[in-house]
């Protein structure tokens, strides 16, 4: 088995309430993969257990094969190659776009390096690279607080690019954007998947539909239903907690 | 490199202070008349040593949003490190004419010199002190208050419960610093007699310089890659995480240069003004460099410095005239900064000054 990432039975509560409950999941390499669920249902604390931020009860996590995530802090992830956009966008406000996604592009991060670190001609080209395809190249030497909700979602799946990560983690992605923007949105992780693993966590259902990829339905902190779109649809117990209401 | 250094707002401020530098010796030592009285070159010496501190401390919380509220603990243990050397070169001319042991450890009726006074009759011993006592100081505060990621208000009140602890510690005779008196009577500094309007002078010079450093450094460090890394972590904690750089280590690294400038602040501080003690560890001296930083303008290094004088000349001028109501005065400008002039002095002066925006920041509609 060449997994991307392999979650096993895990568990995860918080004050007594299981917010993961016994949860398996499989990412392959290069999959692109939807997550959908009702609010609740522990699509976050997921991401969180695999990023690092929250340790699971139990259960095991591993990232190719034979990392064990679970003893990984969030920096630790970053650097294995696990890339995250948040459900709320959250990007260096006050720095230029620019230099949001010079601060992402895959560098020495150690405090020395950093300090004494001198841009190359080919990390400018990599950063006018994903300036144009995130569309903010016109915007470049503005302050990341003055872009609209959908450029800043762009401008972070642009941070998350520039980390050159081999899985992205995108939580809600279409939350505050336009109906174009989402469309694009889409089509856009669907070019990034194929060479990069792609875990998408979403409620619009056009977006998903956009998606055509494998869904996992997540109630309850465990897996409900997995396969396509259609066929998960077509489950009444996925009808009933998420999609009929 | 000089460039990036010295932008506009930097260029104008060290010019200034290199005019001054020039100025207020010759107008002490040369000139005729002594335009320059003595006094005044020790005040505004002391005011660059604040200035220094200001900046030690807006490289922390302007930059990373570090709100360190016991940076005078820092400014504090430099110049003790000094203020223990000046003491050790009294020699056998105190009081009590022992030429083992300081005037207050005759006077306590101690045998010998404790431990960690050795080394400080040097003076070149003293000075990796005064780098080194603060530095280490903050490295283990700060590995310990950033690994376990406290951050905010809990941070701002252990940093006062810090200096307020060694407050505490630094009034007790027992301690072996001079209990309440703090170290005092100094005579001379390298053989240069402190009393001596020369000597004076070069202590003013030697702040200055110290102040340029200070903001150079400061500069170099905002101005790299690092400093938007701080810039990050002050935004957006959690994403800097997630995009791969180990946050404890970046506010580590900076938490401990800025007390090393406090450190070194405090080490001029000390022979200018002739006395070093605990009252210098006071929680509420530790506010008002957060004071000086908001009204000069925070996150701009040279605002910071500018805020340090401004609120130190006033406290000179307002102390002489109505000592009781400095207190409320301080108050009310921090009231008044905070509502009228959130980008503080330098803030505010700019904006006037400007006469129109970058061509860069054009208005685009999203
Ligand atoms: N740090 C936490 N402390 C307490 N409860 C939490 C924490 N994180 C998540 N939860 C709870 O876990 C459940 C799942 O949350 P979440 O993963 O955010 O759901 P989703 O993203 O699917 O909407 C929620 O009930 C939430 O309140
Ligand atoms: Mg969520």
């Amino acid at each position: 088995m060449s997994s991307q990432l392999y979650l096993s039975g895990v568990n995860r509560s918080f004050d007594g309430f299981k917010a993961i409950n016994n949860l398996s999941l499989i990412i392959e390499k290069g999959e692109l993969h939807a997550v959908i669920g009702p609010n609740g249902a522990g699509k976050t604390t997921m991401m969180d257990i695999i990023t690092g931020k929250t340790r699971p009860d139990s259960g095991e996590v591993f990232w190719n094969n034979d990392i064990d995530l679970t003893k990984v802090d969030e920096a630790g992830s970053a650097r294995l190659g696990i890339g995250r956009k948040f459900q709320k966008p959250t990007v260096f406000e006050t720095l230029t776009v620019e230099d949001n996604i010079a601060l992402a592009l895959k560098a020495d991060r150690g405090v020395f390096a950093t300090l004494f670190d001198r841009r190359s001609a080919d990390q400018q080209a990599e950063i006018d690279r994903l300036l144009e395809l995130v569309r903010l190249s016109a915007d470049r030497d503005r302050m990341a607080a003055d872009l609209s909700h959908g450029q800043k979602q762009w401008l972070e799946i642009g941070m998350l690019l520039a980390q050159d990560p081999e899985l992205l983690l995108v939580d809600e992605p279409a939350a505050g954007m336009t109906d174009a923007e989402t469309m694009r949105t889409a089509e856009l992780l669907r070019e990034i998947a194929g060479e990069r693993s792609v875990v998408v966590v979403e409620h619009d259902m056009e977006f998903v539909k956009a998606l055509n990829c494998k869904v996992t339905v997540l109630h309850q902190g465990s897996v409900l239903a997995e396969g396509s779109l259609e066929h998960v649809s077509a489950n009444p117990e996925v009808v009933e907690v998420y999609l009929g209401r | 490199m000089l460039q990036r250094l010295i932008d506009r707002r930097m260029g104008f401020f060290l010019g200034a202070l290199f005019v001054a530098v020039v100025l207020i010796p010759l107008g002490n030592l040369v000139i005729a008349g002594q335009p320059v009285p003595s006094y005044v070159v020790a005040l505004l010496a002391k005011y660059l040593c604040y200035a220094l501190l200001a900046v030690a401390l807006d490289l922390v919380w302007g930059y990373c949003g570090i709100l360190s509220l016991g940076h005078g603990a820092f400014f504090a243990l430099g110049g003790y490190a000094m203020g223990m050397h000046l003491m050790r070169e009294i020699g056998d001319r105190g009081v009590y004419a022992n030429p083992d042991l300081p005037d207050f450890m005759v006077f306590l009726n101690w045998q010998e010199l404790p431990w960690f006074w050795y080394g400080f009759d040097s003076f070149i011993f003293a000075c990796l002190m005064v780098l080194l006592v603060p530095g280490l100081l903050a490295f283990v505060f700060g590995w310990f208050a950033f690994r376990s990621r406290v951050t905010g208000v809990y941070l701002s009140i252990i940093t006062q419960a810090m200096t307020y602890a060694l407050m505490l510690a630094f009034f007790r005779n027992e301690m072996g610093f001079g209990g309440n008196n703090g170290l005092t009577d100094f005579k001379d500094v390298l053989g240069f007699n402190l009393q001596s309007d020369a000597t004076r002078s070069g202590l003013f010079v030697l702040a200055a310089l110290a102040l340029t450093a200070g903001l150079l450094i400061s500069k170099f460090i905002t101005t790299s890659k690092l400093g938007k890394v701080l810039i990050a972590i002050r935004d957006a904690e959690s994403r800097t995480r997630f995009t791969g750089y180990r946050v404890e280590g970046y506010k580590l690294f900076v938490f401990v240069v800025s007390a090393m400038m406090a450190g070194v602040a405090g080490a001029i501080y000390t022979p200018i003004v002739g006395i070093i003690n605990p009252g210098e560890f006071s929680p509420a001296n530790s506010i008002e460099i957060v004071i000086w930083v908001a009204l000069g303008g925070r996150g701009t290094l040279v605002g910071a410095a500018i805020g340090a004088i401004i609120v130190a000349l006033a406290k000179t001028l307002l102390t002489g005239w109505f000592p009781e109501f400095w207190l409320f005065a301080l108050g009310a400008m921090f009231i008044l900064v905070t509502i009228y002039l959130p980008t503080g002095v330098l803030g505010k002066f700019e904006q006037i000054v400007k006469r129109k925006p970058k061509p860069a920041t054009k208005e685009v509609t999203a």
